[in-house]
């Protein structure tokens, strides 16, 4: 791959550092009135998820990481691996269960998501913003209580366990936001 | 980007406000040096020299080569051997790769040169600018030495610590290790990121430069016997604004210093920059002795109009 000078390091960009792939947030050209410049780089690392902070002096250069991101589609989990499916090409990838970490909450089998790819192996997964998940436990719903107010616990499908409004009842397909967990909306089967 | 604007902006990047500040910085420093009777100099900003300062990149142009001016110094102390006395040049400079909040490659420097000052001199100068042009009240200017913003900030003397304790200090702000840095690299590194933004407030000026940081200045042994450069940088809420110098005058000093930029570009793989032999024949003629500072005007209007970015003051930036 080739190398990024900090010149052209710009917030998104991706590259190795200390053998991780990283993202770069943020790109900060510092100069003192006469003498060397320097570039404090906000990187946020790729694997782990953590922000680096880390100076380079003007002019030093960075690894590019083969980073890309790909729609697929989830097929299945193994018991260890899960698999996803490129629509395009068919290809198939699996994912262990550090790269997709708490998103396997919100897999279901069919659904397409978003891949992380660090040289061709699957590094993240992300699920789509909103999914539509079906209600596999919880107290049975008060009849008439549509009213604001009161929570309870409910398990989806996928295992995840979100607060819902008490008039639901199992086998009732509701809206989830994946970045936040909250219920957002009744769905139709 | 709001909603509906073309991607490609053709609109200025400055607010009016901003220019209309401009326009009335640059008539207030043209009355400041006209009241002094400091001649202002047109000089040109195509050159076939350019400086050798291995942190400095010029915009080039082919055939034949020339370079935009990185500041107007090398004319100006042409002029200065020529007799001309006090002089100011208020113009565009370049600066190749500079760009960021406090930088843009295209810039205005105000600088000025006066015979028979020392570099204790334009300082009480440049506070009297400041003061006339960006109403700082008369008391907000203090000097410090960078020994002393060094102690007071990181506890450590920057003419007498080892190499190895800046470069541990470099490091822990770097968070990555700077162990083959050279002492003046660890010493920009933790001026800019760890005392800079620790300065007093109002207008400060810094002096007494570590010698490995002496670029064009003389050299002096200050009170406690220790070798400095003769230089200041001023900052103004935080914010380097200019930088000063009690001229070197000794061609074979300014020869030696080319020579040693050359060894450093050279091991940085950046191409080597002939020295200005004009420069160096107005030197053997003879530099009247003299301070010189050089302003950066567009920093200085960010202050004034309270701007987050470069690009707020000029025209169309980069």
């Amino acid at each position: 791959m080739a190398n990024y000078s900090t010149n052209e390091f710009r917030s998104g960009l991706k590259v190795i550092l200390d053998g991780d792939p990283c993202s770069i947030v943020e790109n900060e050209f510092v100069k003192p009135g006469k003498g060397q410049a320097f570039s404090r780089v906000r990187m946020k690392n790729l694997k782990s998820g953590r922000v680096w902070e880390r100076t380079f002096k003007s002019g030093e250069s960075l690894e590019a990481a083969d980073v890309s991101e790909q729609n697929m589609q989830y097929l299945y989990n193994d018991g260890e691996y899960w698999h996803f499916m490129e629509p395009d090409t068919f290809e198939q990838h699996q994912a262990d269960k550090v790269s997709v970490g708490d998103t396997a909450l919100w897999l279901r089998e069919q659904d397409t998501c978003i891949v992380t790819l660090f040289n061709g192996s699957p590094l993240a997964v992300a699920a789509a913003n909103h999914v539509d998940l079906e209600i596999t436990q919880t107290d049975p719903g008060l009849k008439g209580d549509t009213a604001q107010g009161g929570t309870k616990p409910a398990t989806l499908s996928t295992g995840a366990v979100i607060k819902v409004p008490l008039f639901l009842n199992e086998g009732e397909i509701v809206s989830v936001d994946t970045r936040t967990g909250e219920y957002l909306s009744r769905a139709k089967k | 980007m709001s909603e509906g604007e073309s991607p490609l902006s053709w609109r200025p990047t400055a607010t009016n406000d901003a220019l209309i500040k401009r326009a009335r910085l640059l008539a207030q420093v043209r009355d400041f040096f006209a009241l002094r009777r400091v001649l202002e100099v047109d000089l040109p900003v195509l050159g076939a020299c350019t400086v050798s300062d291995p942190h400095l990149d010029s915009v080039s142009t082919e055939a034949p080569r020339s370079y935009l001016q990185s500041s107007p110094e090398y004319f100006m102390k042409r002029l200065l051997a020529a007799g001309s006395g006090a002089i100011y040049a208020l113009a565009k400079a370049f600066r190749a790769g500079d760009r960021g909040r406090y930088h843009n490659p295209e810039f205005t420097l105000l600088e000025w040169y006066r015979p028979g000052w020392d570099e204790n001199q334009l300082m009480e100068e440049v506070a009297d600018l400041l003061r006339s042009v960006a109403c700082v009240p008369d008391s907000a200017a203090q000097r410090v030495t960078y020994r002393d913003i060094f102690l007071a900030t990181v506890s450590l003397d920057p003419h007498r610590a080892s190499l190895g304790e800046l470069a541990a200090l470099a490091s822990d702000i770097a968070q990555r290790d700077m162990s083959t840095e050279s002492r003046a690299t660890c010493l920009d590194l933790i001026f800019s990121f760890e005392i800079e933004a620790r300065l007093p407030p109002g207008i400060v000026f810094v002096h007494d430069y570590p010698e490995c940081l002496c670029a064009l200045a003389q050299l002096g042994v200050d009170a406690d016997g220790v070798t400095v450069a003769r230089r200041f940088e001023v900052f103004l809420e935080r914010r380097e604004l200019a930088n000063g110098y009690f001229e070197l005058l000794n061609a074979g000093e300014q020869r030696r210093r080319f020579s040693e930029d050359n060894r450093q570009r050279k091991a940085m793989g950046k191409p080597e920059i002939l020295a200005d032999e004009q420069l160096l024949a107005a030197l053997d003629a003879g530099l009247p002795s003299c301070a010189g500072v050089a302003l950066g005007i567009d920093r200085l209007l960010m202050h004034l109009v309270g701007a987050e970015h470069i690009r707020e003051v000029i025209a169309f930036a980069d």
